[in-house]
Order: structure tokens, then sequence, then C-alpha cells
């Protein structure tokens, strides 16, 4: 095992007011240890010395729930492809590394204190479309829709998605495209969402929208910091949806034809 | 007719209906920018090739096709910059706090300044304009100076007015930067219009990558020939 002498640059911030990088030097952090143990290291140091510790957030430090967050060196969750922070080592650093540690960054992400931010934003998403509805009771024979195997394949690669804001916090824009393309698209493929596509799509691109996220403009810098690897053909698919149940909706299609409307 | 209305207005509002028709209009200036060229190669057929193509363009439908085309394509250009206006804004308000540290993985440098290549491209526009369509500042509308026979018919001269336009050394470099700026507008515009209009998929995807590319190459080779043929090698002159 190697020990390494880092110095970091650490974001603090309390609620809306203003935040400033701070310098932390973290001398001896083992190789071994994960971004998030170092970040526990460096805690245990700061409360040792009476100060304040940095806050930041994680759950299952095994890459799955989404919960861990931070813009490491200006790479959301850092530099290893398809990781998430907690699951990103210290190997990956070299002694005398000087480490940016920044919160993901968005309007649409207020932060709470340091690296910690709101992202309900996305809540608030899932709560506008990112569901499908179904009868109360006894349950459904499970194979009583029949999905094609490239079909349940193509919506698992969706479902991959945990939610993290990785895709709005390394876009130039802070769009949530990938993010909101990977949500609709999964329930939109799959038959059991196919009824409420329309509407759902609309929906919850509206709320993308008045969540104040930016544009997607087509550079991809989602798809190459997404922890679950999540294809950016979801984005086109998003497009081609909306663009569908636009006209439809623009048209009138899909409403009751006897005039009172849905 | 409310409801239509309003259904559309909504469809403006949307972050994804500007794209949409961010990218239809930019395919029109596609479609516009390759006739455009394909056109302009004809002064490379000599006088009467590129002063017929002319004569023909300006008396298409006894002269009012041309006005349906121009006015088509200054809906397009409209559309095309106000949407992209209204999405950058929206682009720039979505994170107030920048990175101390930034980094960029997989973006092109052509899909990042593509609003200052998309304004300087739109100065150019405005000046190429001036220049050989309404033609201030020249004598490019004394019909002494540019007339031209065609099959014992006076017709404007086109082929001498390039030939004196891109002699001037000014004109022909800030005619090859526009469009060494519309090369790299284009070798992100292309392929991300079909992104936008959600028909890329897996499998299409690098064939529209690789199509942008080879488009916005053949942009530039094929209107440059053009200043460079006249002003630096001495073609026509």
């Amino acid at each position: 095992m190697a020990l390494l002498n880092l110095h970091l640059k650490v974001w603090r911030q309390t609620g809306t007011q203003p935040g400033h990088f701070q310098d932390i030097e973290a001398p001896e952090i083992p190789d071994h240890a994960s971004f998030l143990e170092m970040m526990d290291i460096v805690n245990e140091r700061l409360i040792r010395a009476g100060q304040d510790p940095v806050a930041f957030d994680h759950d299952c430090r095994e890459g799955i729930c989404g919960m861990c967050s931070m813009t490491i060196n200006g790479m959301a969750h850092g530099p290893e492809r398809g990781t998430t922070t907690c699951q990103l080592h210290m190997r990956k650093f070299r002694t005398g590394d000087t480490i940016w540690v920044e919160p993901f960054r968005a309007r649409a992400f207020p932060v709470v204190k340091d690296l910690m931010v709101d992202r309900s934003a996305f809540d608030r998403i899932i709560k506008a479309g990112g569901y499908v509805s179904v009868r109360t009771g006894a349950a459904p024979e499970a194979n009583e829709i029949p999905v094609g195997k490239e079909i349940a394949d193509a919506a698992m690669d969706a479902a991959a998605c945990i939610g993290c804001g990785a895709c709005v916090a390394s876009c130039k824009n802070a769009s949530a495209m990938l993010y909101v393309s990977a949500k609709a698209g999964q329930l939109n493929t799959l038959p059991q969402g196919h009824a409420e596509k329309d509407r759902r799509t609309l929906a919850m691109v509206r709320q993308m929208d008045a969540e104040g996220f930016g544009n997607c403009t087509n550079q991809y810098e989602c798809e190459a910091a997404c922890p679950k690897e999540i294809s950016v053909r979801w984005i086109a698919k998003l497009n081609r949806d909306y663009a569908v149940a636009s006209v439809k909706e623009v048209v009138g299609i899909g409403r009751q034809q006897s005039g009172d409307g849905d | 007719m409310s409801s239509l209305l309003d259904s559309l207005s909504r469809f403006y509002a949307s972050s994804i209906g500007k794209k949409l028709l961010v990218a239809l209009s930019g395919l029109a200036l596609i479609g516009f920018v390759l006739g455009h060229m394909i056109g302009n190669l004809l002064i490379f057929a000599g006088p009467d090739a590129i002063n017929e193509y002319g004569h023909m363009l300006h008396t298409m439908g006894h002269g009012g096709l041309i006005w349906v085309a121009r006015l088509g394509l200054l809906a397009a250009v409209v559309v095309h910059i106000v949407a992209t206006i209204h999405l950058t804004r929206q682009n720039k308000a979505a994170r107030k706090d920048a990175y101390g540290k930034e980094a960029t993985r997989v973006a092109s440098s052509a899909s990042r300044i593509m609003i200052f290549s998309g304004l300087t491209i739109l100065a150019f526009v405005i000046y190429h304009l001036m220049h050989f369509t309404v033609r201030v500042g020249n004598e490019y509308n004394n019909p002494a100076l540019y007339t031209a026979m065609l099959d014992g018919q006076p017709v404007h001269n086109v082929y001498k007015m390039v030939i004196d336009g891109f002699s001037w050394a000014p004109a022909s470099v800030f005619y090859i930067i526009a469009v060494a700026l519309l090369c790299n507008h284009l070798s992100h515009g292309f392929a991300s219009l079909f992104q936008t209009l959600g028909l890329a998929t897996n499998k299409t995807w690098p064939l529209f990558q690789k199509a942008g590319h080879a488009f916005a190459l053949l942009i530039l080779v094929g209107n440059c020939s053009i200043p460079i043929a006249i002003w630096l090698f001495g073609y026509g002159r």
C-alpha cells in the first residue's frame, strides 16, 4: 500500500451564500481508499482540528444508489469512465496531485451545503410522467404481455440510470436531457408504457424545462460522464417521441372527438 | 383556433420544440448552401454558363420564383438565428456559477463555438448580399459595364462581376474565412440535426457523422476554389 500526499481545492458554501474554494492538505491517503473514504479521512482530521467537515452526499457506496456526486477536476464523478465517485479509487491519482472538488453545478441543482446539491428537480420530472398507471388488486400474470427480448434489453439499458445527475453536471448547458430521455425512454419502449407515451413525453419535457435546466446541444459530454454509460441515442428517441406527441397535440389526434377533450 | 395557437406556442416555448425548428431550418439552409455552391461552380464552365444560370434564376416563374426562394431562405435564417439565440441564453442561465476547474471530454471544438461561427457567418452573409446581390459600393449594377450578350439577348454579366469581386483581396479573404467557419459550423451541425430530429440510431449515427464531415469538407473545397482561382491564380482576369 502506498500513501499519497494530495492538495485539495474544495468548494465550501452554505445555502445561497456565495461559496469559495478552500485549500485542504490531504497527506498520507492510502491509495486503496475510495474517493469518499479519502473525504472521510479528510473530514475526521478537520473535526479533530475543530473545523467544519466538508458536507457531501453518499449512501450505498457500491455504485448503484445515485446518491454520491462531486465534480472532480471538472469531471462529474471524476476521470474514470462508467464509475461513480464512490467507486473511484485514489490509486487513479498520484502523490503531489492537486484535486479540484466541486458540487454538481446547475441552476436547477441548488447547493445545500458544500458538495451537496438538491436534486429534487429530478423527482418532480418523474412525478410529471415517469410512471405507468396500473390497476391495484391482484398481481397480474407476469407473462400476460409478451415483451420481445430486444425491447426488454433496450429498456433495461435505459433503466440502468441511477438518477445521479452527472449528465446535468457535465453538460456544457446543464441540460437534463440524458436523464429525462432514459426515464421516459425506458417506459416508452415497453408495451406497458405505450398507453401513456405521448402524455408522458410532453409532461416530462415540460417539467424539465420548468425546472430551469439548459438545452441539449448534442455534444455528448453527458454520455462520457454517465456512470451507467447511458447512450445519447435515448436523447434522439426522446426528440422523436416529443416531435410525434407535439404534432398529435397540435392537430388534436388522441383527444376525444365528441369535443369534451381530455 | 386559440387552442391550436396555444399548442403551437407551447411547442415553441419548449426546449425540444425550438431545437426541432433549429434543425429543420438548418436542413433547409444546408440544401441552399449545396445548391448555391453547385451553381457558383459554373464559373469554371465559362461566362455563358454562369450568365445563363443567373438569368434563369432571375426569370423563373416570370421573375417570381426567386422571391419565393428569397423569402423562404429569409424565414429559415430568422428562425434558425432567433431560436438559437433564445436557446443559448437559456443555456447560459442554466449554470450561474462556472466550474473552478473546467474539463471537456468529448465535445468537439466546433460544437463549442457554434454561436460564434454562426454569428460570424451571418455578418458575412450580410456583406455578401450587399456585395453581389444588392451591389452597393460597386459598379456591378451599371449596365454599361456589366452586360453580356447571351443568344443575342442582353443579360447581367455575372461572370465579370464575380471575377472583379474576387480580384479585390479583402473580399476574397473575408469569403475564405467565412467559408472556413461555415465548414466548422457544418462539421457539428449537419450530424447534430439528425440527432435532434430523432433519426440518429446506433445504426445511422456513424453514417450521419461521416456524411457531415464529408459535406463540410465539400463545401469548404468547392466554395474556396472560386476566390482562390481568381485572386491567387488569376482565373478569368
